[in-house]
């Protein structure tokens, strides 16, 4: 019964002999560096989550401490990339969760079309694949036309790949399945073309869609949305950063505008619980009502 | 002190989990974290089916719910579940080694953020997610559990853990829900942990 114990995927923390609390000051000190030199304010992420990707590329840059990587990312802007990489990119599929681009069609949609001019912003859109996903959902019901969508990220480099609108071939069998579970009308197929391993996706679909550099961390609101989508970003935020984020929304928000979340999100707890009502329980869809 | 207990499990788990579980006291105080592999469409139905194996409360884990004792908390499919003190995060990082949740990753940092308070359990699985995880918790000075392989329904993840934590203890499902009653039954009632 000779498994093996290691896909030889990296251990994703740091030796044990190494000290929690200097650990810490170390990641701090990072993160502030960060922000001062470069302005990327990743000072109030989760730790758990952003610690266990710092010593990633720790290990992918074979270094030992996290201090070392400070170094580097400081002296080095390639590197700085290499780790805003790391640090951005939320790993996400085509109608991930298909249940909530499911109600998102049956339940969303026809508040969307009651307006004449709709609004929307994909806050944190990473590589795009909601984009994408919603935008297939609009077009099917023929408010692809009305909509202005706005994708935004705190990256510029996940936002060329997401305007791009090129994703691995090899996902595409579970992306057609996830899309017939979200209720999809037509084949799959239709909206890419396969070329060499990457499917290229109908640039017809963000015909009314602006990518641009958004930091939900220091940005203000730009405009007045009608539906805001932010689904498994704010999990990467601690609850002061996440209730910051909510003010930003709220702010942009028109009322009776529409809050999407990732279905292990909620209001809960934060400060605007009290200003939304739940149209969708389940897949976390919020409404805006005072 | 135990603070926290982790529990990972894969193929065959759901039994596994329904004897443990329906074997602990209800003045069982210690929080546990469940990490079951699963589809990745799989609904809401696990921690339903738990919750009617025992008193304590079940529920499935959201982003930065509090850690509080006396509390199962079940890992969501396709999310990792990282253990801060006080609280658990979620994640949608990569799978590891094809597994989200990955144990692994919810022991890791249950380990490092509870050290020696970290009670880590393998149980039934057929690949080898937990055992660096399970290490990891040992090596901090917390206590290892492992499921003797010779009574799991599928024995390779338990033996996988056993091979690379040599010091765990390696118990029958009974005696494991015996060890874990003893850590944590006394006069302390849902005892918030952490900060």
């Amino acid at each position: 019964m000779a498994v093996p114990l290691s896909d030889g995927s990296a251990l994703e923390g740091p030796p044990v002999s190494y000290d929690p609390d200097l650990e810490r000051v170390e990641i701090e000190l990072l993160l502030e560096g960060v922000f001062r030199h470069y302005g990327f304010d990743f000072r109030s992420y989760a730790y758990a989550s952003i610690r266990r990707r710092l010593w990633k590329r720790v290990e992918a840059e074979a270094l030992s401490s996290i201090s070392e990587l400070q170094a580097l990312v400081l002296h080095d802007s390639t590197a700085m990339d290499r780790l805003l990489l790391d640090l951005s990119i939320s790993v996400t599929a085509m109608f991930r969760d298909p249940d909530f681009y499911r109600v998102f069609r049956q339940d969303v949609v026809p508040l969307l079309r009651t307006y004449p001019f709709i609004r929307i912003w994909h806050a944190g859109c990473s590589t795009g694949e909601e984009v994408y996903s919603a935008a297939i959902v609009l077009e099917e019901e023929g408010l692809l036309d009305r909509a202005r969508i706005y994708a935004t990220d705190i990256n510029g480099n996940v936002l060329k790949q997401a305007k791009a609108g090129i994703f691995p071939l090899t996902r595409m069998q579970e992306y057609t399945e996830n899309y017939i579970r979200a209720g999809g009308t037509r084949s799959f197929s239709e909206y890419y073309t396969a070329m060499y391993d990457g499917a290229l996706f109908s640039p017809s679909l963000t015909r009314n869609t602006v990518f641009s550099q958004h930091n939900l961390v220091t940005d203000r609101s730009f405009s007045e949305f009608h539906m805001v989508f932010c689904r498994n970003v704010l999990i990467y935020f601690d609850r002061a950063l996440q209730d910051r984020v909510h003010s930003l929304f709220y702010d942009s928000l028109v009322m009776f505008g529409v809050l999407a979340l990732g279905s292990k999100e909620s209001l809960r707890f934060s400060q605007y619980e009290d200003c939304y009502e739940m149209l969708h329980v389940k897949e976390r869809i919020y409404r805006k009502v005072r | 002190m135990a603070e926290i207990a982790v529990i990972g499990t894969s193929w065959g788990g759901l039994a596994a989990l329904h004897q443990i579980l329906g074997a602990l006291p209800s003045s069982f105080h210690l929080p546990i974290v469940v990490v079951q592999h699963r589809h990745k469409d799989s609904g809401q139905l696990l921690p339903r089916v738990l919750q009617d194996d025992t008193r304590l409360n079940v529920c499935e884990v959201e982003d930065k719910t509090p850690i509080v004792g006396g509390n199962i908390y079940i890992a969501p499919a396709n999310y990792h579940v990282l253990v801060e003190r006080g609280h658990l995060s979620l994640s949608t990082e990569e799978p590891v080694a094809f597994s989200r949740p990955s144990i692994d990753v919810t022991f890791i940092s249950a380990a490092d953020a509870y050290r020696e308070g970290a009670v880590g359990v393998v149980l039934t699985g057929a690949n080898s997610d937990g055992a660096r995880g399970l290490k990891r918790i040992a090596d901090r000075g917390g206590l290892a559990v492992v499921q003797r392989p010779d009574t799991a329904e599928s024995p390779v993840m338990p033996a996988a853990a056993e091979r690379l934590v040599p010091t765990a203890r390696v118990l029958t499902l009974a005696a494991i829900a015996e060890l874990l009653a003893s850590l944590a039954v006394g006069p302390v009632h849902a005892r918030r942990t952490g900060t």
